[in-house]
C-alpha cells in the first residue's frame, strides 16, 4: 500500500513538473547581430528582437487582440487636446538589477528619447511639431508628458518605449523586462536570462517568466535555421519563408502556424521625378494615371501569390493590410486582373497595341525595366511574372536585380530607375507611421520624394488627409481620413500594391503556450508566458 | 638583412597602393552615400537627411585616406559603421578564427591535391586519371555556396569544404606541372635506370617545376580567403569573411579599408615566400 | 583511354548539338510559365526535368541555358589564359624590373576588392541593357579579372626556363628574344595554361550566376547554366529531387571531357 502511494506521489510529481515545468532554454535565430542593446536606438530587426525581449514598457499592444494594455503603468490619461498624457505607474517595481522604478527614470527615458541628435525611429515618432518636451513628476509613481503638437495616437506609441534607469550604474543593460542581456558573443549568440525582478504573473498567480532562458542563435541562413530546427536543436522559426513551409508541414504538420495576412506588404511604383535621368516620353507614360491602372490590373495577383509565395499570400489592396482590423477601408478590394481593361485604359492615353507591340501616340514602343534587391528570391520572381503578365498587353520589361545599397541609391538619391519592387516591413499599425510615404515633403514618398509643394491636386488632398489624421484626437476623424487616403491611393495607383505576405511561423511541438499572430513578433509576443515540455530536453530527440 | 629591409619596403609601398586604391573603389562605387535604414518610414525627414550627411567627413578620399593611414601607424583603425564598433576590436576577435579556417583548409587542400597529383602522375591509370579529373571537376562545379551547405547539413567542419574547393583549383595546376616533369628526356632516363620513385620526385621534379609549385600554392592563399566568405558565412562562422561580407553590403570604408589591408599583406606574405623557397630550389639545381 | 576520349568528344559533341538545336528540340520556350501547373513539379511526359519554381520547363531551360555558358565561358577563359600568359610569361622570361613590376601588381589585383568596380560597372550600363550585352560584359569583366593567380605561376615557369640550358645555348646562337618566346617559353608553359583554361571555365559559369546578385550576367527570363546551378542553393528544400541534379551532372561531364580532350592535344603538342 505504502509502495502504491509512493508511485502515485511520484507519478503526480512527474506530471506536474511536465505539464506546469518552469523551466528550460528556448533557442530560436535572429539574422544578424544586434546593432545596439540601447532601446531608443534600435533600428534593426536583431535589436528589436532583444529589446522586446527585455524591455518593459508603460503599455502594451497585444498582438493578439490588437488592444492596448496596461504594463508598468497602471492608468493613463491624455488631455491638452492629445498633447498631455499623465501616467500612473506601477509601484515597487525594480530594474533587473535592483535598482528602483520611479517617476524618474520615465522622466530621463523621455528625454533620452527626444535628444534632437539621436534620429531614432523610436524618437522620431514623438517629434509631431518643433519645439521642446516637457516632464513633470507629479510623485514618485506619477508623471506628465507635454509634447509642442497633438500627437494622434499617442499612448499606443509608447509601446516602443521600454523604460531606462536613470541611476542603474549598468546604464541600458538594466531593464525592466521578463529577460536581461546575460551574454553576448559576436557573430553566435546572444543569450537572455530570466529577469528575477520582472513585475508579471499569470492568471494562476505563477511569477513570470516560465522560461529559465533564451539563446538567441545569429544566424543569417535560413537554410540553416530550418535544418537546425528540424534536428529540434532550434523551439521555433519566428518567420518562416512560404517555400519552407509546405515542405516541413509534410513532415511535421503540427509544427508549421499560418497565422493569415500579415501587416507587410510588397508592391511596385513607377519613377515620377521630374529631374530622373530617364527619357522624357516615359517620364509622360509614369505620371499618367491611366497608364499606372492599366499596369496594375494587368497583373495576375493571384498567380503572385500561389506561385511565388505557395498559397501564403493575399491579393494586396492598398496602403493597410486587411489584417489591420483597425486601419484598413474594408470598402476596397483586390483590383482584378483583366487585361481588356487595362488596354481600354491604355487606349485613352492614345497607346495601341501593334503586332504585340504596345506603342505610345509618338510610336514608342513601351518598355521599362523594374529593379529590386537580388538578396530578395520572392520579389525577383514576382517581376518575373509581371514581365510576363504585362507581355500580354504588348509591354516589355526587363528585371534588374541590385545590390541593396546601389538599389537604394537609385531610388533615393540618383532616380536612375524606372519602376521598382520592393516590401513596406509595417511593424506599427497607426498610420502615423507612414506620415513620410504619403506627405508629398516625405522622403519616403517613393515615387517623388521631398516635394516643395504637391506637384498633384490628389497629393495635395493626401497632405491636408494625413495632417488632419496625425493631429486630430477623434479616432473616427482619423479614420475617416485615413480611408480617403486609401481610396486615393486605389484610384491613383502611385503604389501599385502587390500582396500582403501571411505570417508564417514554426513552433516545436515542445514549445508550450505559443500563438503565432500577424503582428511582429509574431511568435514570441508572449515569451514571458511560454515554457518548454519535458524540461526543455532536447536529448529524445 | 638588406633583403629583407628591400621586402619590407616593397611590402608598404603594395600596400599603401593597394590601400588607396581599395578606398576610391569603395567610395565611388554606387550606394556609398546611403544606409539602409533610412527606408524605413517612421524616420523624420530630418533624420534621413541626417543619414546622408553622415559619410561627407569619407567624401574626400584623399584626405579620408591620409587620416586613415596616420592613425593606423598608431594601431587605430577607425570605428565600423555598420557594426558601431571600433575595427580594431572587430576584426581582433575575428581574426583568430579565419586563421584557424584557413590555415586548416589549405593543409587539407594542398594535402589531398599532392597527393592526388603525384599518385596519379605515378600510377599514369587511365581509370584513375578519368576519376581525378571527374572529382576536381566535380569539386569545381558545384558552386561554393552548396558546398558549404552540404557541410554543414552533414555537421562537418567548413575548413573541410574550404580544403576541397582549394583542392579543386589546385589539383589541375599541380597535376598538369608533376605530368610535364615526369615526361622529361633526363626524368624517363633516371626512371629507366630504376631510380626509386621517391628520390625522382625529391631530386629531380622538385628542382624544376617546384619554384611554379610553390608558386600556385602561394596564390592559392588568396584563393582560400575569397572563398572563407561563403563558408563563414554559410557555416556560421563567426570569422572575417563574414564581416567582409557585412562591410561590403554596408560600404564600410573604415573595416574594408582595414581588411584590405589585411588581405593585401596574407597575399604578399604567401606570394614571397613562395617566391624566396621557389628561388632556392633553382639555386640548388644550379 | 582512347575509347574514354572518343566517348567524351562525342558528349562534347551532344551537349552543343543540343544547345545549337534548342529552339527545335527544346519542348518549350525557356521563358513560357506554366502556370496551371504546380510549380517545382517533379519530371512527367511534358517536362522531362520537371518544372522550376515559377513553372518553366526545366529540360528547355538546361538546352537554352547550355548555349549562353557554353559559347561565352571557354571565351572568357581563354581571354583570362591570355593575359596571364602575356604578363606571367614576359615578367618571367624578361626579369629585372618589368617582373618586379608585374608581380608587384599581381599581388595588388590579387587583393582588391574588386566587387565595387563590378557595381561601378553596372551603374554606367543603362538599365535597360539586353541580355545579350549584360551577358557579353559579364564575361568580359571576368576574363579581364580572371588572369592575376596563373600569372604568378607562370611567371615563375618563366624564370625557370629563362635560366635553363637549352635556352642559354638558343640565346648564345643569337635566336631573337621574340621567336624564343614563342618556340621555347610558351611551348614548355602550356601545363600551367592549359591549366588555367580549364579551371576558368566552371568558375566563370559559376561567377556568372553569381554576379547576378549585382545585377549583370544573364536577366531574367534567360537561363544559364549558372543560373540554374543556384537552384541548388535552396538546399533545406531538396528532398530527393535528384532531377534538379541534371543541370549539375551536365557540367561536371561537360568539364571533365573539355579536360580529356585537352590533355590529348596537350600531349600532341608535346
Amino acid at each position: 500500500m505504502m509502495r502504491k502511494a509512493h508511485l502515485l506521489m511520484l507519478t503526480v510529481v512527474l506530471f506536474a513538473s511536465a505539464a506546469f515545468g518552469q523551466s528550460g532554454e528556448l533557442r530560436f535565430c535572429i539574422k544578424n547581430d544586434p546593432k545596439t542593446f540601447n532601446p531608443i536606438a534600435v533600428a534593426d530587426d536583431a535589436s528589436e528582437t532583444v529589446r522586446y525581449l527585455t524591455g518593459g514598457v508603460l503599455v502594451r499592444v497585444n498582438r493578439q487582440s490588437q488592444q492596448l494594455e496596461p504594463e508598468l503603468a497602471t492608468s493613463w490619461k491624455i488631455s491638452d487636446a492629445g498633447r498631455t498624457i499623465t501616467f500612473t505607474l506601477r509601484p515597487n517595481q525594480y530594474f533587473s538589477d535592483g535598482t528602483p522604478f520611479t517617476a524618474d527614470d520615465v522622466a530621463f527615458t523621455v528625454k533620452q528619447l527626444m535628444d534632437p541628435n539621436l534620429h531614432s525611429v523610436t524618437g522620431d515618432q514623438f517629434r509631431s511639431g518643433k519645439g521642446e518636451v516637457s516632464t513633470k513628476v507629479l510623485s514618485a509613481t506619477k508623471i506628465a508628458i507635454t509634447f509642442p503638437a497633438p500627437q494622434a495616437g499617442l499612448d499606443r506609441q509608447f509601446d516602443q518605449v521600454p523604460m531606462m534607469s536613470a541611476k542603474s550604474p549598468k546604464k541600458e543593460m538594466a531593464v525592466l523586462g521578463p529577460f536581461y542581456v546575460a551574454d553576448y558573443k559576436a557573430g553566435s549568440y546572444v543569450y537572455l536570462r530570466k529577469n528575477n525582478n520582472y513585475w508579471k504573473k499569470d492568471s494562476s498567480g505563477r511569477k513570470l517568466p516560465l522560461l529559465d532562458a533564451i539563446k538567441l542563435d545569429i544566424q543569417p541562413n535560413r537554410d540553416i535555421e530550418l535544418m537546425r530546427f528540424r534536428r529540434g536543436e532550434l523551439d521555433l522559426i519566428n518567420t518562416l519563408d512560404s517555400d519552407f513551409y509546405d515542405k516541413l508541414a509534410q513532415g511535421a504538420p503540427g509544427q508549421v502556424r499560418d497565422a493569415g495576412p500579415s501587416l507587410d506588404s510588397e508592391q511596385m511604383w513607377f519613377n515620377q521625378v521630374p529631374s530622373a535621368p530617364i527619357a522624357d516620353y516615359k517620364k509622360d507614360w509614369f505620371v499618367s494615371q491611366n497608364f499606372r491602372r492599366a499596369v496594375a490590373v494587368a497583373i495576375n495577383r493571384a498567380d503572385l501569390a500561389r506561385i511565388v509565395f505557395a498559397g501564403h499570400a493575399q491579393a494586396a489592396v492598398g496602403p493597410t493590410s486587411p489584417a489591420n482590423k483597425i486601419w484598413f477601408n474594408t470598402k476596397l478590394k483586390p483590383l482584378p486582373y483583366d487585361t481588356t481593361a487595362a488596354l481600354r485604359y491604355l487606349a485613352q492615353d492614345g497607346f495601341q497595341l501593334q503586332n504585340g507591340v504596345l506603342r505610345d501616340h509618338h510610336g514608342n514602343a513601351v518598355e521599362f525595366s523594374i529593379v529590386t534587391n537580388a538578396s530578395s528570391k520572392p520579389r525577383e520572381r514576382m517581376a518575373t511574372m509581371i514581365q510576363q503578365d504585362l507581355s500580354k498587353i504588348g509591354i516589355k520589361v526587363n528585371v534588374v536585380t541590385l545590390d541593396f545599397p546601389s538599389l537604394i541609391e537609385r531610388i533615393t538619391a540618383k532616380f536612375n530607375y524606372e519602376a521598382a519592387i520592393l516590401g513596406f516591413i509595417n511593424t506599427e499599425m497607426d498610420p502615423n507611421s507612414q506620415m513620410t510615404v504619403w506627405m508629398s515633403s516625405g522622403e519616403n514618398h517613393a515615387w517623388f520624394p521631398a516635394q516643395k509643394s504637391p506637384v498633384t491636386t490628389w497629393e495635395a488632398e493626401m497632405d491636408k488627409l494625413m495632417q488632419a489624421q496625425t493631429q486630430s484626437p477623434d479616432m473616427k476623424k482619423r479614420k475617416a481620413a485615413w480611408d480617403r487616403v486609401q481610396e486615393i491611393v486605389y484610384e491613383q495607383q502611385p503604389m501599385i500594391y502587390l500582396v500582403n505576405k501571411n505570417a508564417l511561423s514554426a513552433v516545436s511541438t515542445n514549445v508550450a503556450n505559443a500563438a503565432p499572430v500577424v503582428l511582429r513578433p509574431q511568435t514570441y509576443w508572449n515569451a514571458d508566458q511560454i515554457f518548454l515540455r519535458n524540461n526543455g530536453d532536447r536529448s529524445g530527440k | 638583412m638588406k633583403v629583407l629591409l628591400r621586402h619590407t619596403a616593397r611590402l608598404l609601398l603594395i600596400l599603401m597602393i593597394g590601400g588607396f586604391l581599395a578606398a576610391t573603389l569603395v567610395r565611388y562605387a554606387p550606394g556609398f552615400d546611403v544606409d539602409e535604414q533610412q527606408m524605413d518610414s517612421r524616420l523624420s525627414n530630418e533624420s534621413v537627411q541626417a543619414m546622408r550627411t553622415a559619410k561627407a567627413g569619407e567624401h574626400n578620399i584623399l584626405r579620408f585616406y591620409t587620416d586613415f593611414v596616420r592613425s593606423a601607424f598608431h594601431g587605430e583603425f577607425g570605428m565600423s559603421r555598420t557594426l558601431n564598433r571600433p575595427v580594431k576590436e572587430l576584426v581582433g576577435e575575428r581574426l583568430p578564427v579565419t586563421m584557424k579556417l584557413i590555415g586548416t583548409g589549405l593543409l587539407v587542400g594542398w594535402l589531398l591535391a599532392l597527393i592526388f597529383a603525384v599518385s596519379a602522375t605515378m600510377l599514369r591509370l587511365a581509370a584513375y586519371d578519368v576519376f581525378t579529373t571527374f572529382l576536381s571537376g566535380l569539386l569545381l562545379c558545384i558552386p561554393s555556396a552548396v558546398l558549404a551547405l552540404v557541410f554543414v547539413f552533414a555537421n562537418a567542419p567548413g575548413s573541410i569544404a574550404l580544403g576541397l574547393m582549394v583542392f579543386a583549383h589546385v589539383f589541375r595546376y599541380w597535376r598538369n606541372l608533376l605530368e610535364k616533369s615526369y615526361a622529361m628526356p633526363h626524368i624517363i632516363t633516371a626512371r629507366a635506370k630504376g631510380l626509386s620513385s621517391a628520390r625522382i620526385l625529391i631530386f629531380h621534379i622538385l628542382p624544376v617545376s617546384g619554384g611554379q609549385l610553390l608558386a600556385v600554392a602561394g596564390v592559392s592563399v588568396s584563393l582560400a580567403l575569397g572563398a572563407a566568405i561563403p563558408v563563414e558565412a554559410l557555416c556560421g562562422i563567426p570569422g572575417i569573411g563574414q564581416l567582409a561580407w557585412q562591410a561590403a553590403l554596408g560600404r564600410d570604408l573604415s573595416l574594408l579599408l582595414t581588411l584590405t589591408f589585411l588581405v593585401t599583406v596574407v597575399t604578399l606574405l604567401a606570394n614571397t615566400v613562395s617566391e624566396v623557397v621557389g628561388s632556392s630550389f633553382r639555386a640548388q639545381e644550379a | 583511354m582512347k575509347l574514354v576520349r572518343i566517348f567524351a568528344c562525342v558528349l562534347l559533341l551532344v551537349v552543343v548539338a543540343g544547345s545549337l538545336a534548342a529552339h527545335w528540340i527544346a519542348p518549350a520556350n525557356y521563358a513560357t510559365q506554366f502556370r496551371d501547373e504546380l510549380p517545382n513539379a517533379g519530371p512527367s511526359k511534358a517536362h522531362w526535368l520537371g518544372t522550376d519554381d515559377l513553372g518553366r520547363d526545366r529540360y528547355s531551360r538546361v538546352l537554352y541555358g547550355t548555349r549562353v555558358s557554353l559559347l561565352l565561358a571557354p571565351a572568357a577563359a581563354l581571354l583570362s589564359t591570355f593575359l596571364a600568359a602575356l604578363i606571367g610569361a614576359l615578367a618571367g622570361y624578361l626579369g629585372g624590373a618589368w617582373e618586379k613590376f608585374a608581380m608587384a601588381s599581381t599581388d595588388l589585383f590579387l587583393s582588391l576588392p574588386w566587387l565595387f568596380l563590378l557595381l561601378m560597372v553596372r551603374a554606367m550600363l543603362p538599365l535597360n541593357v539586353s541580355p545579350f550585352t549584360s551577358v557579353m560584359v559579364t564575361f568580359l569583366l571576368l576574363g579581364l579579372l580572371g588572369w592575376s593567380a596563373s600569372a604568378r605561376v607562370l611567371c615563375a615557369g618563366a624564370k625557370n626556363i629563362r635560366n635553363s640550358d637549352f635556352v642559354m645555348l638558343a640565346r648564345a646562337s643569337g635566336v631573337g628574344k621574340i621567336r624564343l618566346m614563342f618556340l621555347h617559353v610558351l611551348p614548355n608553359l602550356k601545363p600551367v595554361l592549359l591549366a588555367q583554361f580549364w579551371i576558368s571555365i566552371p568558375v566563370f559559369i559559376l561567377s556568372e550566376a553569381n554576379l547576378g546578385i549585382l545585377g549583370l550576367g544573364v536577366a531574367e527570363p534567360l537561363p544559364s547554366w549558372g543560373s540554374l546551378l543556384r537552384e541548388l542553393e535552396n538546399f533545406a528544400n531538396f528532398s530527393g529531387e535528384y532531377w534538379k541534379l541534371v543541370p549539375l551532372g551536365l557540367l561536371v561531364l561537360t568539364v571533365t571531357s573539355f579536360q580529356l580532350v585537352l590533355s590529348r592535344e596537350g600531349e600532341v603538342a608535346a
